[in-house]
């Protein structure tokens, strides 16, 4: 631990040497000297930390691995039941047996497939309607009302219609999954849209462009960053709106997992697929974000 | 690069706002344009005839709120609600016009693109694409900003954004070249060197430029003419209260007698008495 500590100190004070605003001061001061100022000045080196990569890192571990700790003394100690929380041991070896029984991986691979497709169809749609409505005033007072009065019913009262009209399908599931996605992206899009600057819209067409042109070199990157947290959050909605539609009628998926699990009494089971799908979760975020300064690069 | 110079006519040019009851800015009536039902109109210019020669440099001058950049929006052909005839070389302007550059009040730079790149966006469409790097690099080189080519906009102060949208206007090799209050957000020294920095560019590529602005000294520093634009008694728009030939070839010494009569002409007609100034 000590060891950790004391590289993630050394570490910043090279890294920010090479900085532009703190590059004169280091190169000024002798190393001796900035160890110095660093052990009279705790702050300056509790901020330093958080810039290297090794640091952000242990900084961000520090809450799961307490997390993790708390739970394995909680359910160790005898404090509570092991019925109602079961070691993180037990709900490792849960996860083993699931897959030894090969229902993991099928779950897991539905349940991703779920969310890909109606979160692709559900953005898709966002977008397009979004940019349709944020880009025209006569398709806003045409779509605007409907969507707002459609978005305000509760998705979830959707499901008795949808079982109804599509069945206990994928049909349904996805549908459920698409309204979900949709909202999110639709509203950050038109509001985006309806926002870019006049002026600079403006200056576009006074050099010329119009239409495609216009939209590609001037609305879409002003709007690029909204779109992005837009479809974040509609990713989210999407596993949101996976577990519910598993929970209400499948036989498959981390959804079916949870209540399966729960119908059995098999609390290992159940955190397994919280565990599951926060880690999926996270993980699609990510991807997301990684596509986020892609296209920034690319378009903006 | 071919220098052009357009002749711009303009001739018994009126405009008049839709004006939305409880709002009195400019902005506001645009877009409620449409929505003529409740509003009231409001008449800003009315019958501006005025023929700017070839390479000819005008001023517009007069007090906020009288239609100076309407005027200049007209001829860019980003204000199309006027009546009147507009003609730019003996040709009527019909939307925007790939003739015209215009340069706003603010730089309008987008914030994405490094100055470079905005410059670039000023290019005539389909230009050749090694040539234009090349054409960037010369504007860039010009007004002083070949340093700075790869910053972007936030990065730099508001002297060179402005220069940056000048050089952007520029690479349009425009016949017009419609500058709209392009120095009254910078300060004084920085007013001055973009002053020269104009002249100097008019003087090496003569082409056709109307300048509004509220300054009379920047008026008479620059111009071959001044448009001052004012009410008319009995009339509710602006229109050309004074058209004042400005002697002398430029740079003209700012503390000449001569100039300083008709920058308290210009001032009185502005509504600034003399014996106050």
């Amino acid at each position: 631990m000590s060891t950790t500590t004391d590289s993630a100190l050394a570490a910043p004070a090279r890294s920010n040497g090479s900085a532009p605003s703190g590059s004169v001061r280091s190169a000024r001061n002798t190393a001796p000297a900035v160890k110095t100022r660093n052990a009279r000045n705790p702050r300056s080196s509790r901020t330093r930390i958080s810039r290297t990569r090794g640091g952000r890192l242990l900084i961000s571990s520090i809450l799961p691995l307490a997390i993790l700790l708390v739970w394995q003394i909680a359910s160790t100690s005898g404090l509570v039941s092991v019925a109602q929380l079961p070691s993180p041991e037990m709900v490792y070896l849960a996860g083993v047996d699931l897959i030894q029984r090969g229902l993991l991986g099928p779950f897991i691979g539905i349940s991703l497939q779920r969310v890909l497709i109606g979160f692709t169809i559900g953005a898709a749609l966002g977008l397009v309607f979004g940019a349709i409505v944020g880009l025209a005033k006569v398709w806003e007072q045409f779509f605007g009302s409907t969507f707002g009065a459609i978005r305000a019913v509760p998705s979830l009262a959707w499901v008795p219609l949808l079982l109804l009209w599509l069945k206990i399908g994928e049909e349904s599931k996805l549908t459920l999954i698409a309204i979900g996605a949709f909202f999110p992206v639709y509203t950050t899009v038109a509001a985006a849209l309806r926002h870019v600057d006049r002026q600079l819209v403006e200056a576009g067409r006074a050099f010329g462009l119009s239409g495609v042109a216009l939209f590609r070199t001037i609305q879409l990157p002003a709007v690029l960053p909204a779109v992005i947290s837009g479809l974040r959050l509609a990713l989210a909605q999407a596993w949101l709106f996976l577990v519910a539609a598993e929970l209400l009628a499948s036989s498959a998926g981390l959804g079916f997992l949870l209540l399966d699990s729960q119908n059995n009494g098999r609390t290992d089971r159940v955190i397994l697929a919280i565990i599951l799908l926060a880690i999926f979760g996270k993980t699609t975020d990510a991807l997301l974000s990684l596509f986020e300064k892609w296209a920034v690069r690319r378009w903006a | 690069m071919k220098n052009t110079a357009f002749e711009v006519q303009f001739e018994g040019v009126g405009r008049t706002f839709a004006v939305p009851r409880n709002s009195r800015t400019s902005r506001a009536a645009n877009t409620a344009l449409g929505n003529a039902a409740n509003a009231e109109p409001r008449e800003v210019l009315s019958d501006i005839t005025i023929t700017v020669a070839p390479g000819e440099l005008v001023a517009i001058l007069g007090t906020s709120g009288c239609g100076k950049s309407t005027l200049l929006r007209i001829a860019a052909g980003l204000d199309t609600g006027y009546v009147g005839d507009v003609s730019i070389d003996g040709t009527p302007v019909f939307g925007i016009d790939a003739r015209c550059a215009f340069a706003f009040q603010e730089p309008r730079l987008l914030p994405w693109r490094t100055m470079e790149k905005n410059v670039a966006l000023g290019l005539p469409r389909g230009f050749d694409k090694v040539a234009g790097a090349q054409r960037v690099a010369e504007l860039l080189a010009l007004v002083g900003l070949s340093a700075s080519a790869h910053l972007r906009p936030r990065e730099v102060s508001g002297g060179m954004a402005q220069r940056a949208s000048l050089a952007r206007a520029l690479a349009r090799n425009p016949g017009v070249l419609l500058l709209d209050e392009p120095f009254g957000a910078l300060d004084a020294l920085t007013r001055i060197k973009m002053q020269d920095l104009l002249l100097e560019i008019h003087a090496a590529a003569p082409t056709t430029i109307l300048l509004v602005t509220h300054d009379v000294d920047e008026a008479l520093q620059l111009a071959d003419r001044v448009v001052l634009l004012g009410r008319m008694p009995g009339q509710p728009g602006s229109t050309i209260t004074e058209l004042v030939t400005v002697p002398g070839n430029r740079p003209r010494d700012r503390g000449n007698a001569e100039l300083a009569e008709i920058r308290a002409h210009l001032l009185e007609g502005l509504g600034i008495d003399r014996h106050v100034h």
